[in-house]
């Protein structure tokens, strides 16, 4: 099968569903020629027009309202915040009108809103460039989320995302963009909801987003060795959550790990440990754990490699998890 | 400011459907009021009495489907966009048999299919969401023009600013309808607004501004018919200041005094409704008959959507979790 690169394949869903759904409207800033800061939208811009590829100011939290606005209109927006940093800009637009609107308007309004916004950590840029936030997210309820690993969930949960009638944040990877993997050239959809099982094993589950599913192969590789048999989840999705595969996978295996760079007070480790507990507590013989990103601002230079979680801190809490 | 009533000639049919309105909005929030007062209303709600001449005039300018989003402060700009004054009362009742099925309240009113795309409870955040509205018109090139109603405070939410800008850059067909009742809660507007007047904030977008007298029926009218006549030849957004005043608090929970008794007895005689009343006896030559006729079947359909919310089932558990997602 072809490869392409994560940054690619986002392009890819987005052209492809663009040229399906005359409806979609792109919004942000510095997604004209220029093709996003982080140069998702190659091309889009020649391609679609000024009138459907919509280069704004730098005013994200109303240009998120202007992307629910169509929403609600009845065309689909996908609103490209730069940084998910920069997302604290927009978060009554996420928070308090898109998620909530079709509630409280007792099912009367679509809002079929994308934001799009890349995690940016170990880039050197310091405490306001660095940040994973999905957390604030997946404590909101009325949002769909996705933070894919891979160039073929990227693209796959992209196309799915644009078509539902629901607001998807759609959390991305600067560190993923260039890399490479396997997608299918025809047309195909990844469901939300449904976690993959990126490796197989027996001893403990790892359950990993975004760039920790990476970390988390190799450290799986590196127990392999020692005879610990790790089994790798992506859950790809955060909203829905897929519960029942986690659950099941602590039930054969009796330990969890869950591994992602964002804070972790309040992250999602949390969520996942307590759901593991609540699912298979009878079957847990140590106690979850978490690997995840140090509780303090995120530093500038080699500091940095300091706070976010590693393969190295993975395999370490592995071991500690089978000799307990 | 100083403009009368009489500038404005219309049909005198469509005079005396605005009086009919005013005074339906009227009496329809002193009942909403009076049943907060004996507690049949969740959480708290928001009058808009006195302010009955921005909603009537301003709406009066576009058909039905042209789209009106407002805020909190909303139930008159609903009825006026030609709500189904029952429905809304059961909604503001939070009843099953209300326009959101008793979830959103008194704060959460929507109806697309009378072009009302909701009130919100965020101030100012359905600034922006009203140009996204009036920019999917421009894209679709359907002639259609947003209006958003939003407060003196919401004028100095950031997202205003933002969304001026973008609706300038974009010339969306959108009309900024700021409704000046003098207090944000209970910071007077001299403290909190570094210019006189609201309106010449559009100047610095580069688009039109104007002040009206807000107790004005005719003058609000007139002056959003220009605007809507503008955003849809397609020259983009116009800001109209309304001026006027809030007799009642802030929200019917509120507390504290944020006007005197004299300041409040002044407001009075600025009322739009019997100002309206005299213009049409007056000058228009309507009879007091025909007059007290309205009034008497505005107090009808407001005591009917009384009735109709009272005996309304309350939302019904069934729909607690129904309609977070599509």
């Amino acid at each position: 099968m072809r490869q392409i690169t994560y940054s690619q394949a986002i392009n890819e869903a987005i052209r492809e569903e663009m040229r399906r759904d005359p409806n979609i409207v792109l919004l942000g800033q510095d997604i004209g020629s220029y093709g996003g800061t982080f140069g998702v939208y190659r091309d889009l811009f020649e391609e679609f027009g000024e009138e459907r590829v919509r280069d704004g100011p730098l005013s994200e939290a109303a240009t998120a309202g202007f992307g629910i606005g169509l929403a609600i209109a009845g065309m689909r927006a996908i609103v490209e915040i730069e940084f998910m940093d920069f997302s604290t800009l927009v978060l009554d637009a996420i928070v308090n009108q898109a998620a909530k609107m079709r509630y409280f308007y007792g099912g009367k309004l679509k809002v079929p809103v994308v934001i799009r916004t890349p995690a940016a950590t170990k880039l050197g840029l310091g405490a306001q460039h660095s940040q994973s936030l999905e957390a604030w997210f997946m404590h909101s309820p009325g949002l769909r989320i996705a933070m894919p690993s891979t160039p073929r969930d990227a693209k796959g949960l992209l196309k799915t995302a644009i078509r539902q009638d629901d607001p998807v944040v759609f959390i991305e990877h600067v560190r993923l963009y260039a890399s490479k993997g396997e997608v299918p050239e025809d047309e195909y959809l990844e469901p939300f909801g449904k976690a993959r099982i990126v490796r197989e094993g027996s001893d403990v589950t790892v359950v990993a987003v975004a760039m920790m599913v990476q970390e988390a192969m190799q450290a799986a590789e590196e127990l392999q060795k020692e005879g610990i048999s790790a089994e790798l989840i992506d859950p790809r999705t955060l909203a829905p959550l897929d519960r029942e595969t986690i659950v099941r996978s602590v039930e054969k295996t009796g330990r969890l790990i869950v591994t992602h760079e964002a804070y972790q007070t309040a992250g999602i480790g949390a969520e996942i440990g307590q759901i593991a507990q609540e699912g298979a507590f009878d079957y847990l013989v140590a106690p979850v754990k978490r690997v995840a990103g140090k509780d303090q601002p995120i530093p500038c230079g080699t500091l940095q490699e300091k706070v976010f979680p590693n393969r190295d801190r993975i395999i370490e809490a592995v071991r500690d998890l089978m000799a307990s | 400011m100083t403009q009368s009533l009489k500038t404005t000639v219309l049909a005198q049919a469509q005079m005396l459907d605005f009086y009919r309105q005013m005074t339906l909005i009227r009496h329809f929030e002193e009942r909403v009021v009076e049943l907060f007062g004996k507690g049949l209303i969740s959480g708290s709600t928001h009058p808009c009495i006195a302010q009955e001449a921005i909603a009537v005039g301003a709406i009066a300018a576009v058909s039905r489907e042209d789209q009106v989003l407002a805020t909190y402060r909303g139930h008159g700009q609903m009825l006026a966009k030609g709500g189904d004054p029952k429905k809304i009362m059961a909604e503001i009742l939070c009843r099953g048999t209300g326009y959101c099925k008793g979830k959103g309240g008194s704060m959460h009113l929507c109806d697309p299919e009378i072009g009302f795309l909701g009130t919100n409870a965020i101030v100012a955040a359905h600034i922006p969401i009203a140009a996204g509205v009036a920019l999917a018109n421009k894209i679709r090139g359907n002639g259609l023009v947003t209006l958003c109603f939003f407060g003196d405070g919401a004028s100095n939410e950031g997202v205003f600013y933002e969304t001026a800008n973008m609706a300038a850059l974009w010339r969306v067909p959108l009309v900024m309808i700021c409704e000046n009742n003098g207090f944000a809660i209970s910071v007077p507007v001299e403290k909190a607004v570094s210019v006189k007047d609201i309106a010449v904030r559009a100047q610095a977008f580069g688009f039109p501004g104007e002040a009206v007298d807000g107790n004005d029926v005719l003058q609000v009218y007139e002056i959003t018919r220009k605007a809507v006549e503008r955003a849809r030849r397609g020259d983009g957004p116009t800001l109209i200041e309304c001026k006027t005043v809030r007799w009642e608090r802030h929200s019917a929970i509120s507390a504290g005094k944020y006007a005197s008794r004299e300041e409040m007895k002044r407001w009075q005689k600025t009322d739009p409704i019997p100002r309206f009343r005299a213009h049409l006896a007056d000058t228009v030559r309507v009879s007091g008959a025909q007059l007290e006729s309205i009034e008497r079947e505005a107090r009808e359909v407001g005591d009917q959507a009384v009735e109709f919310a009272l005996q309304s089932p309350p939302a019904a558990e069934s729909e607690l979790a129904e309609d977070i997602f599509a």
